[in-house]
């Protein structure tokens, strides 16, 4: 395929390669050679899998982005952090309490936060990660979940943190407990938990099943009009 | 209504939930109504004394500039802010010190105050609580009283961050009044002890138990021979120092006699008529009601 943008110099772990100015982080990495293993999921910017640190030429300013969204810039220093090696503490969540205690109980590192906002500066997300580590801290579990309920969990703000917190799964955790203890559970779910149980849908399931792939595709590009 | 900035700090959301309603009910029956910022971080819990420590001073000029832009929105009258436990007060204060008097601090947290909109001045100006009626008058709070709290002894305990370091502290070091005179504005009758600025233990509550429970355990005894019913404080830590773990002085001490702890926001809310839930004592270890049923200073 032909493209005329205009060609970059990016440098991926150090090594320079030069590559077209309109490619994401990901494509760009891809036409230089490199095959994703690890740190590429969705493409699309909703799975977090592809975080990626970066610097521009000339600045002195470590910033974080998805790969899969930015643009690269020339002179563009990229390092991808396919995994981070992060605290994820396990709990019951039948047994806890939606207050600030239990948050501290599995993350107390929590109580280091400094406020310096390093985390709402490094989120892809444009999140206000700080906010909801400082509300989850003060026991306000409702604000904790609704301001962290765009996190992916691409794990930048947790790399960046002086303190050492993991705010992502300290969000998850005020998540769930929202969910579980201060909004839920919701009607509609439990009446369709209800549904599958009794066997509404096992006649359907059983039917896409023994379809084959034609008559399934066909199924899948009408499937709108089946909704009407 | 003077429409006055109010930063809560955690306890004040959680432990301390008493100390704030009577707070806020006590403050509307004076004519002030306590703006809380939509967003306002730790207030840094404890300030630093050592030198290179610019980072701890984030969390707390954080706050103020929260002030500064509910200030600079026209949503509260001044630019300043009320605080209710000590240790925020205590903290926020000292930081806004460092800011202002600190040229070389200032630029450094200045640099370092990531993602905001504006920088802030150094002009906001950190009030407790108590300072704040004092600025308004006794007089004003006696005359809100409608139920005077005639015949109850109170001692009025300080602890340490409301009056110490000298320049921070509300009133003076060594000889405060602050807190006597707004409970005489109540009609109770103070009782002075020996033991009234003495350190509750602080946060070796956490590791340390039998420290706390060795300090309040003198700290109450004190109180009790000078012949007070009740101990009034203005801070949450204290309270809880001196309140819930009461029984940890009791499993130390077998002859100790408890003696209820509250916040005196909550006798202010007494003493105005405000109602039960205003005054909140469900939130205190050991329940006051009783003692207040006796002197007839609340229903039964």
């Amino acid at each position: 395929m032909e493209n005329n943008a205009e060609i970059v110099t990016i440098y991926v772990m150090g090594k320079k390669h030069n590559v077209p100015g309109d490619l994401t982080i990901m494509k760009a990495m891809e036409y230089a050679g490199h095959q994703f293993t690890r740190g590429a999921g969705c493409r699309g910017g909703y799975c977090g899998a592809c975080a990626t640190l970066y610097r521009k030429k000339g600045s002195y300013k470590l910033e974080g982005a998805l790969a899969c969204q930015k643009i690269v810039e020339d002179g563009m220093y990229i390092a991808q952090i396919p995994f981070n090696p992060a605290e994820k503490t396990t709990y019951s969540l039948d047994e806890l309490r939606p207050d600030a205690n239990t948050i501290l109980e599995y993350y107390p590192e929590l109580s280091r936060c400094l406020a310096c906002n390093t985390c709402t500066k490094a989120c892809p997300q444009d999140i206000m990660v700080m906010d909801y580590v400082q509300a989850s801290l003060r026991g306000d579990i409702e604000q904790a979940a609704k301001l962290s309920f765009d996190c992916i969990s691409c794990g930048l703000c947790a790399v960046r943190c002086p303190a050492e917190i993991v705010p992502y799964n300290v969000g998850q955790l005020a998540r769930r407990l929202y969910a579980r203890y201060v909004d839920g559970p919701s009607q509609h779910v439990l009446d369709r938990v209800k549904e599958v149980e009794e066997g509404k849908f096992d006649e359907g399931i059983k039917e896409l099943k023994n379809m084959d792939k034609a008559a399934l595709q066909e199924r899948y590009e009408t499937r709108e009009k089946i909704l009407e | 209504m003077t429409r006055l900035a109010y930063y809560p700090g955690c306890t004040l959301k959680t432990n301390a939930k008493n100390f704030e309603d009577s707070t806020i009910a006590t403050a509307e029956k004076l004519g002030i109504e306590l703006v809380e910022p939509e967003r306002w971080n730790c207030c840094g819990t404890v300030h630093s004394l050592s030198t290179d420590d610019v980072m701890h001073h984030l969390a707390p000029i954080r706050n103020l500039l929260r002030v500064e832009e509910l200030s600079n929105a026209g949503e509260v009258d001044s630019k300043q802010v009320v605080t209710l436990c000590a240790m925020c007060y205590n903290t926020l204060k000292r930081s806004n010190m460092v800011f202002n008097e600190d040229s070389d601090r200032k630029k450094k947290i200045r640099d370092n105050m990531y993602k905001e909109d504006i920088e802030y001045s150094g002009n906001v100006e950190v009030l407790h609580h108590l300072e704040v009626l004092r600025e308004m008058g006794w007089d004003k709070v006696k005359e809100a009283v409608a139920n005077p709290l005639n015949g109850l002894k109170v001692a009025p305990y300080y602890g340490c961050l409301l009056l110490r370091p000298r320049g921070i502290g509300v009133d003076d070091t060594d000889d405060p009044t602050i807190m006597e005179d707004m409970l005489e504005a109540l009609g109770a009758e103070t009782v002075g002890f020996a033991y009234s600025q003495k350190c509750c233990g602080s946060y070796n509550a956490v590791h340390m138990k039998e420290v706390v429970a060795d300090l309040a355990h003198k700290i109450l005894k004190q109180a009790e021979e000078a012949g007070a019913d009740m101990l009034v404080t203005a801070c949450p830590l204290c309270e809880y120092n001196l309140g819930p773990r009461q029984s940890e002085v009791e499993k130390r001490y077998p002859v100790f006699k408890s003696i209820p702890v509250v916040y005196f926001t909550q006798l202010m809310a007494l003493a105005f008529s405000l109602g039960e839930e205003a005054a909140a004592f469900t939130g205190n270890k050991p329940d006051p009601r009783p003692l207040l049923r006796d002197k007839g200073l609340l229903e039964e």
